[in-house]
């Protein structure tokens, strides 16, 4: 497997970050690392990405610095991550000063409110279709409800509820055998 | 030079908490920038998340802008710093040690256990933007029933086609600038 620069790096992580509007920025990134590029192999792809959804962080940002630590070391990381995210970043400066603006045209706040909408219409369908299997488990559904509620509802701060919650949940996840240990 | 120092609180928090992706953290997000800080209006904060959804790149960029309208240029750069680095450093420290923890059983248990409550999030998150931008007590019913109609449009179309959801989102605001100026 061929060790890409870490500008080499920037320049294929910023065409990812420049081009892929609309979301689902994971696809973006596995058509370039594992499929243009060969960087990595699938299995290779995959165990960045488990590491990446596991922790917290976006999963897309979490995916660039293990793939950019694996192919040139610290510099790799800091060449993906950025390489993602300014394009985006520098586009966002834009629209937001035409939204500080021009909000009050009454043109522009309508588009925005039909914008504004038509977002929240995405999460849910994002929302709905990951957890899909969550909403079908009783005992998930419990858990999907009971955090919707505190946080969403109850507004009790997400640490408390992650510290109170999480712990359960992983708890009646817990592995089944207790001899799973190599 | 306080308030950055808050937006760097928050936002570091936030992203140590954005467990299962950014639109988890969503709803504290919501709650801290709007109704503890004030740094935007929540119709803003509305906005800003939608905006953020256009884009391309990482989908929480957005909170970029929530910074740069809360303290110029500086806060803009202290939030996103503070957003994307706490997360990284962890996420590049524990991709060191990880292949120790790779057949550890526990770890199937921890995706599984954590699973239901980004869920969970998640759909607070629709919350914490839907109760300004889709059923707002402060609009008309006409102004809500079409708000609604264009968000569970998207959903409905989004599951039915495979369609980029950046053209159905400027779809939106074609359909807002057309039914919703002057109501």
């Amino acid at each position: 497997m061929n060790s890409p620069t870490p500008a080499a790096l920037f320049a294929a992580f910023f065409r990812i970050g420049i081009t892929s509007f609309g979301g689902g920025l994971v696809a973006y990134l596995r058509d370039e690392i594992v499929t243009e590029k060969k960087w990595m192999t699938p299995d290779e792809f995959l165990a960045a990405l488990e590491i990446g959804q596991t922790l917290p962080g976006l999963n897309s940002v979490n995916v660039a610095i293990i793939a950019g630590r694996r192919l040139a070391g610290p510099a790799g990381a800091v060449a993906a991550a950025t390489g993602l995210i300014i394009p985006g970043a520098v586009l966002l400066v834009v629209l937001g000063l035409l939204y500080i603006r021009f909000h009050k045209n009454p043109d522009v706040a309508a588009a925005l409110a039909g914008i504004s909408a038509a977002a929240v219409g995405l999460l849910l369908q994002v929302t709905l279709k990951i957890g899909a299997k969550q909403f079908l488990n009783p005992l998930d559904l419990g858990f999907v409800l009971l955090t919707f509620a505190l946080v969403g509802l109850f507004h009790v701060s997400l640490p408390v509820v992650l510290f109170l919650i999480a712990p359960i949940a992983i708890i009646l996840r817990r592995p089944r055998s207790a001899g799973g240990q190599p | 030079m306080r308030e950055l120092v808050s937006l760097l609180n928050v936002f570091c928090l936030l992203s140590l908490l954005a467990v299962g992706g950014g639109s988890a953290v969503l709803p504290q997000m919501e709650h801290e920038t709007v109704t503890v800080h004030g740094w935007v209006s929540a119709n803003d904060f509305a906005t800003i998340y939608s905006l953020g959804q256009m884009a391309p790149g990482p989908n929480m960029t957005m909170v970029g802008l929530i910074g740069y309208k809360a303290a110029g240029v500086a806060g803009m750069l202290v939030v996103l710093l503070a957003f994307y680095l706490p997360s990284s450093f962890l996420t590049y420290a524990a991709s060191h040690v990880w292949d120790s923890f790779q057949n550890n059983p526990w770890r199937n248990s921890i995706q599984k256990g954590m699973a239901p409550i980004t869920i969970g999030l998640m759909l607070a998150g629709v919350h914490a933007v839907g109760k300004t931008a889709s059923y707002n007590p402060h609009h008309s019913l006409h102004f809500n029933l079409i708000t609604c109609g264009v968000g569970l449009a998207v959903t409905a179309i989004l599951f039915a086609k495979h369609i980029n959801p950046a053209l159905l989102i400027l779809a939106g605001g074609a359909v807002g600038w057309f039914f919703l100026r002057g109501i």
